[in-house]
């Protein structure tokens, strides 16, 4: 194809990426804003576990450290992990996926990052203006009538970033069923698609109701109401049904875009189709609806009716099952496949083995008579942070390498792409597996100080988030590196199939197709060798070899 | 799916443009198209899907609230009826009438710009933007008459009512408020539509502001419908004669 | 093999082996799946690795049978866990009826103890082993939650409420105590030990600690002094419900419904009267809300328990 001149270049100007309605350059805007929370929350998870190498609370005061885990906790999930994949890969490729020239409504997608960082703006001002020390949760009546921090800021500030992700799943919906290319029927998109439009069917239904929710605390703060409050009639459990109803499908906004992007990776990666395409497809849509019917898993113990528990703990087996489909259908997708050995490898299987100890051990916490003594422990923090961090970033970071040539047009360095994959891995299992034991001896959730025979595990803990910071931080300083010294990229590096990799440069024009209208005749992950009766090649020669 | 455009490989494309034979090109002259659409119509279906999914986030959004009103009336019932007297029910069911005026006429507005005729547009957006007023102004009155009788919670609440009341006007309050609130971004949208339809840029062809703020327009009304029976209609004023407490 | 750190929480209920047992069949199924799919996907990456450049994966769309079988395994031995978690569940929620009962209050940031026999402990436990003890939870602030690792059993205080949980000791030793719902400033400072004794060492503790009175003689005593007795006489005279044999009995509501008596509803009755007027009654009993604490109400209830009708003919008034 002729060069033109890609969405990075063209128009020119900061007003213009500040005014822009490029999905790409919104992804873009989202990339360097999440990335900044990151720091923001790493730099606190730090902190935790440098408080945690010794048993007696030492470092910090305890109010301090109370702040840390509840700060570490709002900005990783309110203002890295939701926006993660979905508002940067899925604002990038959905409209391109979908073969077509932005998404339905740009002007609104443009809305929604300023609404995230009006969030960030909100949380940060409740970060430096004396924190926040309820846990990331809120519980009442804590939040409502003890805590004397930012509460009603902080809540503030996810109300407002929850608006940036109602729109971000509104706009999603709305293009993946009205602005298909023709041809592009719904089996015909990249599973990408498929577990983005799951994501988004949780996130309009799910966010507004934290959205009331955390306005019912700034509200019962201010005004000194009693929705939440046993002395005047409320009760406190109420907020924990209230709050799990959406936060527990929150996670499934967090880990479904991701197993989106693992699909594409591990059909890429081996060249081959996406082995039980539809179930896969299902899988997502049926976790996205059963997620919604399981939040009582996290109200076991909170004096929630027996009946009700055993509702929510036999819907929560129920939603483990598509998950396994998808682990199985991927590990089947690379049988018989032409596999790389690339990095992009490397972040997959390293996604693959996390995340399936992240979601066998959700068993664990959804089989009633063990929860009694796992939940509120370490066994749960374990849990969550091997499917949010060992899935989810792994495959939101995996993916970014993935599309980082189309994205950027340039490529990174392969030799320490591996390496960084390796440390992340590693560091990851030596921080968080040891928790899993702590969590079975009992040691509970935020806890600064902690029985003295716990210590050796929560060294090695701590040691281990040092090399899985260290990974991060090399991570980050190659991407950046690239941008500027990194080989350019050819339009398709990998030599995969799909819209984004054969019909658009690296990086795509502003409007990502030559041809106008982009006709769709094939179903996804249609690899097939070279043959004399075909004489196209199934992809296009790779232009530039890349290093290492 | 409902909407899945099944083609055969390699044979005529159907999806949003089945119908058009060149789609795009002529479309591209209506000043009103956005460049990302292929044409009018999927620009209005686009629209029009777009507000009905950002109808349905508003209902999970007010159905946090209702799930706590329904929780606290099934506890105390008893206070729950007690509160819901101190309501006006002759504010609260004029204001239901004004509202649902104000969704007909919003109605008309619409079929008249499908029609093309601004003078109707006009008229009855004008009478839907008064009406939407109407109901803002009774509203301020219930309220002050609230703060007067000490029914607002928090530390003026009168002492002599059980907490349980408290509780209940802590929801009315929270619940009629967002809804005026919505009231008040809805007559902010009407009078945006009305400049526009006063400059003549509704008609046949391009009508979709006005059809997509009719839907929220009317949704924020059937709020109302739910909450006037659920806040007022408790008591027993009916048969003491319906006057605040 | 000893460690020099522990791996393991000591064994010391009638539930752990249990609770550890079905811990050790997840882990087993969870390994064997974990084994399984590392294996393969070593496997599947080592043995199909691309040749060159152009080569492409087999043209392999998938299986249903596969697809039902690793759909119908899972959810097969999910069930499992389900049952037997849920068995173990139902008997973890409920207390045999031979428990002895003890009374804990959760408050910023410390555990009140008091045993019926009127012994007081501050973030102690001592208990008899061999013997099922029903743990009566209250706050009275904020959430807070009463964790016993090595029973392995814990449960939320939640405030405006009773919360209850019961284990039985069957090792004497002395085990943690954790406050596991963050509650703000000293949450892990919330900490204790629970005591278990032999039998005959417990009652010596019992007998040997200052006593401040019976949790029955100290709740007949808040009776009389908040004047409850005006109302509630022992005959259908008083302006208030006798509460002879209230405990368990069914009780008809003056909108009509009928509630069982149990200790959360003896609890809201003091605290906020309204709620639950009973039928032919007027509501004008005092909400007793700020004014008794909830170690005063856990006295008072553990008096209104004893309350039995009187033997002679005539029925229990006041239902």
């Amino acid at each position: 194809m002729t060069e033109r001149q890609s969405y990075l270049d063209a128009p020119h100007g900061i007003a213009s990426w500040l005014l822009t309605k490029d999905h790409k350059r919104i992804a873009m805007l989202y990339l360097i804003s999440i990335t900044a929370f990151f720091a923001v929350g790493g730099i606190f998870a730090l902190g935790i576990r440098l408080e945690l190498l010794t048993p007696k609370g030492d470092l910090f005061a305890p109010d301090t450290y109370n702040k840390m885990f509840t700060l570490h906790g709002v900005v990783m999930i309110f203002f890295f992990l939701i926006p993660s994949v979905p508002a940067t890969l899925g604002n990038f490729f959905i409209p391109i996926m979908c073969g077509t020239k932005d998404l339905a409504f740009p002007r609104i997608n443009l809305l929604s990052w300023y609404l995230y960082v009006l969030g960030g703006m909100l949380g940060l001002a409740a970060i430096l203006g004396g924190g926040l020390d309820t846990g990331w949760t809120f519980y009442t009546p804590y939040s409502t009538s003890a805590s004397q921090t930012s509460v009603s800021i902080a809540a503030m500030a996810a109300f407002v970033a929850g608006f940036s992700s109602i729109l971000t799943g509104f706009n999603f919906i709305v293009t993946v069923h009205r602005m298909r290319a023709p041809g592009l029927t719904w089996f015909r998109l990249p599973l990408f698609v498929w577990a983005q439009y799951a994501t988004s069917l949780v996130m309009i239904l799910g966010t507004p109701v934290i959205a009331i929710t955390v306005l019912l605390i700034a509200a019962e703060r201010a005004l000194h109401l009693g929705i939440f409050d046993p002395k005047l009639g409320g009760d406190p459990v109420l907020f924990q049904h209230l709050f799990w109803f959406y936060s527990h499908p929150a996670v499934y906004i967090m880990i479904l875009p991701g197993m989106g992007v693992i699909s594409e990776m591990v059909a890429a990666v081996s060249r081959k189709q996406v082995f039980g395409y539809a179930f896969v497809a299902f899988s997502s849509l049926a976790i996205a609806i059963l997620g919604f019917l399981v939040w009582g898993h996290h109200l076991f113990v909170s004096s929630q009716s027996i009946y009700a528990g055993l509702v929510f703990s036999i819907i929560t087996m129920l939603v483990a099952v598509p998950s396994a489909v998808k682990v199985f259908n991927w590990t089947a997708t690379m049988y018989k496949g032409a596999v790389s050995w690339d990095s992009t490898t490397y972040w997959v299987i390293g996604f693959m083995g996390l995340f399936l100890i992240g979601g066998l051990t959700g068993l664990f916490l959804a089989t009633l008579g063990l929860d009694i003594h796992l939940t509120d422990t370490y066994f749960v923090v374990a849990h969550f942070h091997y499917i949010m961090v060992g899935g989810q970033i792994m495959a939101f970071l995996g993916g970014l390498h993935f599309y980082w040539p189309k994205m950027t047009g340039r490529m990174y360095p392969e030799p320490l792409a591996k390496a960084s994959a390796i440390l992340v891995f590693v560091g990851f299992n030596l921080t968080f597996f040891p928790q899993f034991v702590l969590g079975y001896m009992g040691m509970p959730r935020r806890y600064h100080a902690y029985p003295e025979e716990f210590q050796v595990l929560n060294v090695a803990s701590t040691l281990g988030a040092t090399v899985l910071g260290a990974g991060y931080l090399l991570l980050f300083t190659y991407f950046l590196w690239s941008l500027k010294k990194g080989a350019i990229a050819p339009a398709n590096p990998w030599g995969a199939k799909g819209l984004e990799w054969e019909r658009t440069q690296s990086p795509p024009t502003t409007f990502n197709f030559e041809e106008d209208p982009v006709i769709v005749t094939e179903p996804a992950y249609n690899y097939r060798p070279p043959s004399p009766n075909s004489p196209e090649i199934a992809f296009p020669a790779r232009e530039v070899k890349h290093h290492g | 799916m409902a909407d899945s455009h099944t083609t055969g490989e390699g044979v005529m494309p159907g999806g949003p443009m089945a119908g058009h034979a060149v789609p795009h090109v002529h479309e591209h002259h209506d000043p009103n198209l956005q460049h990302h659409f292929y044409d009018m119509d999927q620009q209005l279906e686009a629209s029009t899907l777009g507000m009905w999914v950002f109808l349905v986030t508003e209902i999970m959004f007010f159905g946090g609230l209702f799930m706590a009103y329904i929780l606290y009336r099934h506890w105390y019932p008893g206070d729950w009826a007690a509160a819901s007297n101190h309501l006006n029910v002759w504010m609260g069911g004029g204001n239901t009438l004004v509202l649902i005026c104000s969704s007909v006429t919003m109605a008309w507005a619409v079929r008249c710009a499908q029609i093309g005729s601004r003078k109707g547009q006009i008229v009855n957006l004008i009478f839907t933007i008064l009406f939407g007023a109407t109901f803002l102004v009774v509203k301020y009155f219930e309220y002050a008459e609230k703060f007067e009788h000490h029914l607002v919670p928090g530390p003026h609440f009168d002492p002599a009512l059980p907490q349980q009341q408290q509780l209940f006007f802590s929801l009315y309050f929270i619940m009629t408020g967002i809804h005026a609130a919505h009231m008040v971004v809805g007559i902010g949208i009407m009078l945006i539509i009305l400049a526009m339809a006063w400059r003549g840029k509704f008609g046949p062809k391009y009508y979709g502001p006005v059809e997509v703020s009719g839907l929220y327009w009317h949704f924020v009304d059937i709020v109302w419908i739910f909450l006037f029976p659920l806040l007022y209609l408790l008591g027993a004023h009916l048969g003491a004669g319906g006057a605040a407490h | 093999m000893t460690f020099p750190f522990p791996l393991f929480p000591p064994n010391a209920s009638t539930v752990a082996t249990e609770v550890d047992l079905l811990y050790f069949f997840i882990v087993a199924v969870c390994a064997f799946f974990a084994v399984l799919v590392t294996a393969l996907i070593i496997a599947f990456t080592i043995k199909f690795k691309r040749a060159h450049e152009d080569s492409v994966g087999a043209d392999i769309h998938g299986s249903l049978a596969l697809e039902l079988g690793w759909t119908f395994i899972p959810f097969v031995l999910a069930m499992v866990m389900f049952a037997w978690g849920a068995s173990l569940f139902f008997r973890l929620a409920t207390p045999p009826a031979n428990a002895m009962d003890v009374f804990v209050v959760g408050k910023q940031w410390m555990w009140k103890v008091q045993h019926p026999e009127g012994v007081r402990e501050i973030n102690e436990l001592h208990v008899p082993v061999g013997r099922p003890v029903r743990i009566t939870l209250g706050s009275e602030d904020v959430l807070h939650d009463y964790s016993l690792p090595a029973f392995r059993v814990k449960m939320d205080a939640v405030p405006g409420k009773l919360t209850t949980l019961w284990f039985e000791a069957t090792k004497v030793g002395t085990y943690p105590i954790f406050c596991a719902e963050y509650c703000g400033t000293k949450h892990s400072g919330m900490i204790g030990q629970v005591t278990v004794m032999t039998p005959q060492d417990y009652e010596a503790w019992l007998a040997g600690g200052r006593s401040t009175g019976t949790a029955v003689q100290n709740g007949e005593r808040l009776f009389s002094d908040l004047a409850c007795i005006t109302c509630h006489k022992s005959d259908s005279t008083g302006r208030g419900p006798s509460l002879l044999g209230v405990f368990g009995s069914t009780v008809e509501l003056a909108d009509g419904r009928k509630v069982v008596a149990d200790e959360n509803y003896l609890r809201e009755s003091v605290m906020n009267s309204q709620a639950k007027v009973v039928k032919g009654y007027q509501g004008i009993m005092p909400a007793f809300q700020g004014m008794v604490s909830e170690e005063n109400l856990m006295q008072l209830i553990a008096y209104i328990k004893t309350l039995k009708p009187a033997p002679v003919a005539d029925k229990a008034p006041g239902k």
